[in-house]
């Protein structure tokens, strides 16, 4: 039958595009990995073959492991923040009147709209220690003394610094997509167990939360993704020049190993090792969208 | 006043003051680009000039390249755009229309794709692209542009498609056509609001695009408007922060227009998991 190829055609001209544009790449990336491939082997196109060396020497290196214990901690403080401040930020929603809710979700608006290299930039600004405004805000606050402080001072403190950001910036995906799953909860339920006198947190955990756990579930494992591969905000906001192996993330030390340092097939080996983690982590994902998806 | 309005009534006032919190920063960024040098250096800052200017923007858009680097921007954007779009519209035709062996293989491959970090690519990418001499052009940064953007776009105009009634497509068979025919004929005006919302999304987010830019163009007349704004702080002592929030500002308009075009269809790309600050 004719219309049973049909689909396949229609198909053909992503598959062949992504073949070449991503497909290709990943199988070099496996070569690359096993190669020595430096400046000289990028020139001549051509690497040398070291077995498995690149993965010993990244597997042995106590930068990686510690890279990788540093960048999980801050996957999970920044998951849960920007997942409990915008689950917060949802429920608010609920509970606030209209003009309020239309003025939170413009100002949820504007900050998805700014793009995460300007925001590196206002952060810089906001938190300059000549005389960033935060300074200024928290010690008009009388919060303590942050006259001239110095927000990068050390590793821990440039992190946080980036937790802010990546929190701030994540902050409206999260909370307009749970308040779109709260609109799901039926109201004479919630009304109902608030006159059998049951409290606010058991509705919520009994009668909200059932409800918005698929988004919630699909949420968390997004944003766990996406800040486990962190790098434009980490790499700009700490600063080029003050990038050390203290302050790295995942993708901030497979930038500096594998690019700036020009050894790519070292590189290769941390990427992969970098991809196997996350594509782990992401089949739990996929297969709720799959669920998702056919039940459209 | 009842126990209930009092109680929303507090709301209201935590929700204003979440507001005023998160706003502040992009509120930051414009006063201060319309700020006198001398307000913005003081100690105390200023809230609202009194002295407004246009110095900074003058100064932002008189900065070497700028003017290269947003054609350079705007030629990467489109050209991505119009790839992704064309291609993946066939795709998900295939997907929201069609069942056929590989079509599960087909999705997950499509949303397992979205799911790899730029980072992970950054070495690949280069090393192919040096081979083919693609490195320092932007035809190279369009091609793994679409890496992201060909994938998320199937993903987004599948959804559009599968919210088209039946029956309308139906109707268009008995009339003889073809299949594919009655699709393209009658559906596509139907489908034109997602193609607009998912051009949109992918316009977003190749213009807020930076690893694939950093790492594939050096020269400067050569980068996108993200890589000139991140070299802006140079290493200077003293920074022009005026002009810097100025082409801040500049940078983020096409993004927050456009983002107001979308927003009643930002449920769509939600479900593709896509746009994100």
């Amino acid at each position: 039958m004719a219309g049973a190829t049909v689909p396949y055609l229609l198909l053909l001209p992503v598959v062949l595009v992504m073949g070449a544009i991503l497909g290709y790449p990943i199988y070099n990336l496996v070569r690359l990995s096993t190669q020595r491939y430096g400046l000289f082997e990028l020139l001549q196109h051509h690497g040398i073959p070291v077995g498995l060396h690149n993965y010993g020497s990244v597997l042995h290196d106590a930068v990686f492991w510690h890279t990788l214990l540093r960048t999980v901690v801050f996957t999970i403080v920044n998951v849960g923040l920007t997942m409990g401040i915008g689950t917060l930020i949802a429920l608010l929603m609920v509970r606030v009147s209209a003009w309020v809710r239309i003025l939170l979700a413009a100002g949820l608006v504007l900050v998805w709209s700014m793009p995460p290299v300007v925001a590196v930039q206002v952060w810089n600004w906001m938190t300059n220690s000549q005389n960033g405004v935060l300074n200024y805000i928290l010690t008009e606050l009388r919060l303590g003394d942050y006259f001239q402080h110095n927000w990068y001072e050390t590793p821990f403190s440039q992190l946080g610094m980036v937790t802010t950001l990546v929190v701030w910036g994540a902050l409206p995906f999260v909370a307009i997509t749970v308040y779109a799953a709260l609109s799901q909860v039926p109201r004479d339920l919630i009304e109902a167990a608030e006159t059998d006198g049951a409290t606010a947190w058991r509705v919520f955990k009994d009668v909200t939360v059932p409800v918005i756990r698929p988004a919630l579930l699909i949420l968390t494992s997004l944003s766990i993704l996406w800040d486990f591969g962190i790098f434009t905000q980490a790499y700009l906001l700490i600063g080029p020049g003050h990038i050390v192996p203290e302050n790295y993330l995942m993708g901030v030390y497979l930038f500096q190993e594998g690019y700036v340092r020009t050894d790519f097939g070292r590189g290769a080996a941390i990427s992969i090792l970098m991809l196997v983690i996350v594509a782990l982590m992401s089949a739990v994902y996929v297969r709720r969208m799959l669920k998702l998806g056919d039940e459209a | 006043m009842t126990v209930r309005s009092a109680r929303r009534a507090g709301w209201n006032v935590v929700g204003v003051v979440l507001f005023a919190i998160m706003a502040f920063p992009v509120f930051w960024m414009v006063s201060t680009s319309f700020k006198p040098d001398e307000e913005i250096n003081s100690i105390t800052p200023t809230w609202f000039s009194a002295h407004p200017t246009l110095q900074h923007f003058r100064d932002a858009l008189a900065r070497p390249y700028f003017w290269a680097d947003v054609r350079n921007s705007i030629i990467v954007v489109l050209a991505t755009v119009a790839i992704a779009i064309a291609l993946a519209f066939l795709s998900a035709v295939a997907l929201a229309k069609y069942r056929f062996t590989g079509r599960g293989l087909f999705i997950v491959l499509i949303i397992g794709v979205q799911m790899l970090p730029g980072a992970g690519l950054i070495i690949p990418l280069y090393v192919v692209l040096a081979r083919y001499h693609q490195v320092n052009a932007l035809s190279g940064v369009i091609a793994t542009y679409l890496t992201f953007a060909l994938p998320f776009c199937v993903w987004m105009l599948r959804g559009f498609i599968i919210g088209i009634p039946k029956d309308l497509e139906e109707a268009a068979m008995v009339d003889g056509s073809t299949r594919l025919g009655a699709f393209m004929k009658i559906l596509l005006p139907l489908v034109a609001p997602g193609l607009v919302a998912t051009s949109v999304f992918a316009f977003i987010t190749s213009w807020n695009e930076y690893i694939f830019a950093r790492t594939l163009l050096n020269d400067q007349s050569r980068q996108t408007i993200t890589v000139w704004l991140s070299y802006f702080l140079g290493t200077g002592r003293q920074t022009d922060w005026g002009a810097l929030m100025a082409a801040s500002s500049l940078i983020s308009i096409p993004v927050v227009v456009f983002f107001l075009l979308v927003q009643k269809r930002i449920a769509f790309g939600l479900t593709a998991g896509a746009v994100r600050g």
